[in-house]
């Protein structure tokens, strides 16, 4: 070592990976990224839109703890968010890319709505709710399980596949929406049945359901055979086949699983919330819940959290686009800002940087 | 004119919109780096492009130098773009399909952001559109659309190819992207290589967003309608199976495709039900579906994705 010394100073710092890290210093690391990202967006608001940092943060919260109703939307945001999430992390967790959460939410809304025009004023209404779920239930399976069953059987690549099945999706509900729109105005007015019960307030049956759900989907991931046969494939599919684990049974398995949570949100989004189906009914939540789920590393009870944080911005952001009065895109440009510091800090959590040692202290090589 | 041929010269001009985005996609993934961010890119690309013609607008610069200066401008942005990415996945080892995702989102509302604050003003940038579009911008039919970038377009493609099947650096970027510690073996600097390949492949990507909005569409709305393309430019590269001189093809394929839903109706003479539209525009999606499957059922070796596709690289992993 003494003799290379001479040739090439050793550098001035190179990467270690962490064996483990304290669970506190890794949320501190977290947090820190979080701040650093919010005060690098007001600094950038500053210069964008003229803003007054103090003010823009001030907002930011304003945004979503303002008032009673903001609160409310907050939740019921989240939950729509975290149930989604919710959703793709079992497939996630198996190293299985379901980027087509977004579709896979539009067929199953699609085929709640399907439901409820063809069999609404038919039955009664807590009947047609139950038909409405399951095939929602259905309709998410069946999408989510057709890229899984090729996956399995010939590892067709799931990324591409899952994402060209939300346009697939979004066709289809095009499709549809001509034909029940006699005028061909493809504007599904709000549909007069099928609604869930309003218990208090007409979001809190939401808020339970989707929280309910998470314990569920954190009982099987975490506690359940089939939840540690995710795990193991997951993992490394070499050990999982060599342990006996049917690889492509599990695959298929989760993604219809993972679909068919999906069409449960869709459901939920039909009947609780827009008691009708568009195109952009999912509005790009497919894509943001990848981010939920994989900064809580696939932990549903973590979601919770990061699916608050994320919709903590886009309402505070979108708080702010009103106060200030300026274009409508910044929450979106603010968001993707804060994800590049959040997907970077993971780095510090998982690796670590070592410095050269000073030779001065008499640092002594192996 | 002949019906089939305008429907040719308007499919040629979107393809080369695809075009743009996979080839700078296949450079991406071939050092093994599955870019999902190639949407939100091909979109930071138009904005920044028209941002360039924006200031130059009523300046004395010769219109030639106006299109030379705004393509670079979106090259630039691109290659910003590819370096922001390069560093979150190479160098900080973050999960590519997330990153990925993040660019996008970050990208398609950034170019929100700019062009809407020139939507009071369209022509800020518009004004441009007859230089983007010689040698035929006089004409009156689709030919007007095939313009200079459409031929940048297929040079690009060209190079690109030439560059990875038939030259030393070619094969240094390849071997990175199938087994990166094996190149780093041999003492190709694999970090050089992915943030390079990355970067000039974002910044290639990045055109299409500039071509899209310039020259195939002209319209000050053209901004919203590149996400969805840029996602079919990323399947266009499972479809040409990682080669670029397949994509010229390919994405002429796909533009056609594209257009199904609204020329084959005419060119057959025949009168669909309107309720039959949204049914053919799905028509590009199911075919990359079959696509992909055909490919990995057919299981050749020469037609996988580069081995190391989506895996961080961290030399003391064992």
């Amino acid at each position: 070592m003494k003799t290379a010394d001479k040739i090439r100073r050793e550098p001035l710092f190179h990467v270690v990976k962490r064996d483990t890290i304290p669970f506190q210093k890794a949320m501190l690391i977290r947090v820190l990224a979080v701040v650093f990202a919010l005060l690098f967006v007001s600094l950038l608001s500053l210069f964008l839109i003229k803003a007054n940092p103090f003010e823009f943060i001030a907002t930011l919260f304003e945004g979503t703890f303002g008032s009673p109703r903001r609160l409310w939307k907050f939740a019921k945001d989240s939950a729509v968010l975290l149930c989604i999430a919710l959703a793709i992390t079992p497939a996630f967790r198996m190293r299985f890319w379901n980027i087509g959460a977004e579709g896979q939410t539009l067929i199953g809304a699609l085929a709640a709505v399907a439901m409820a025009i063809y069999f609404g004023g038919k039955v009664p209404n807590g009947v047609l709710l139950v038909l409405m779920f399951v095939a929602a239930v259905l309709a998410g399976a069946v999408w989510g399980g057709i890229p899984a069953i090729f996956k399995a059987k010939w590892n067709t690549n799931e990324t591409l596949f899952t994402l060209m099945m939300n346009y697939v999706a979004s066709g289809l509900v095009a499709y549809f929406l001509l034909l029940w729109t006699p005028s061909g105005s493809s504007v599904l007015g709000a549909l007069s049945v099928g609604h869930l019960p309003v218990i208090v307030h007409e979001y809190l049956l939401l808020i339970v359901a989707v929280l309910l759900l998470t314990v569920l989907v954190y009982v099987y991931l975490q506690y359940t055979k089939q939840g540690y046969e995710i795990s193991v494939v997951g993992e490394s599919e070499n050990t999982a086949r060599y342990i006996g684990i049917g690889v492509g049974k599990v695959v298929i398995r989760t993604m219809l699983v993972s679909g068919a949570i999906c069409g449960i949100a869709g459901f939920l989004i039909v009947g609780a919330l827009d008691h009708s189906v568009t195109t952009d009914a999912v509005g790009g939540m497919g894509f943001t819940a990848i981010m939920v789920s994989w900064l809580a590393k696939f932990n549903p009870l973590y979601m919770i959290g990061t699916a608050a944080l994320v919709t903590f911005l886009e309402q505070g952001a979108s708080q702010i686009t009103t106060n200030f009065n300026i274009d409508s895109a910044f929450p979106d440009m603010m968001v993707g800002i804060v994800l590049f510091f959040i997907i970077g800090c993971e780095f510090f959590i998982g690796y670590t940087l070592k410095f050269r040692e000073s030779r001065k202290k008499g640092g002594t090589d192996q | 004119m002949n019906a089939f041929l305008d429907y040719l010269l308007t499919a040629i001009p979107l393809g080369m919109t695809f075009l743009y985005g996979c080839t700078g996609e296949i450079l991406t993934e071939k050092a093994g780096h599955l870019n999902l961010g190639i949407p939100g890119i091909m979109c930071i690309g138009g904005a920044s492009g028209c941002l360039a013609l924006k200031m130059m607008n009523g300046t004395a610069i010769p219109p030639f130098l106006i299109v030379i200066i705004a393509i670079l401008a979106s090259f630039a942005a691109g290659m910003a773009m590819g370096a922001i990415y390069s560093f979150l996945t190479v160098t900080l080892k973050a999960n590519q399909n997330v990153t990925g995702l993040a660019m996008t989102i970050f990208g398609v509302g950034t170019t929100k952001f700019i062009m809407l604050g020139m939507a009071g003003n369209p022509m800020q940038y518009l004004y441009a559109l007859d230089y983007f579009r010689f040698p035929f911008a006089e004409s009156t039919t689709s030919l007007k659309y095939n313009g200079v970038m459409v031929y940048l377009a297929i040079a690009i493609a060209l190079t690109a190819s030439f560059v990875l099947t038939r030259t030393r650096i070619g094969l240094h970027l390849r071997a990175v992207g199938e087994n990166p510690a094996t190149a780093d073996a041999v003492g190709i600097n694999v970090s050089f290589y992915k943030y390079a390949a990355t970067a000039l492949g974002s910044g290639v990507a990045a055109l299409g967003g500039l071509f899209y909005i310039m020259d195939y569409s002209g319209s000050y709305e053209a901004y919203k309608s590149i996400e969805p393309l840029g996602w079919l430019a990323v399947a266009l590269v499972i479809f040409t199976l990682w080669r670029p001189h397949i994509s010229i093809v390919g994405s002429i394929l796909f533009g056609m495709l594209y257009l199904a839903g609204s020329r084959i109706p005419t060119l057959l003479g025949i009168q669909l039900d309107i309720s039959a539209t949204p049914l053919l525009q799905m028509l590009p999606y199911v075919v990359t579906i079959v696509v992909l499957i055909v490919t990995s059922v057919s299981k050749k070796r020469e037609n996988q994705p580069p081995a190391a596709l989506g895996l961080s690289y961290f030399r003391e992993e064992r």
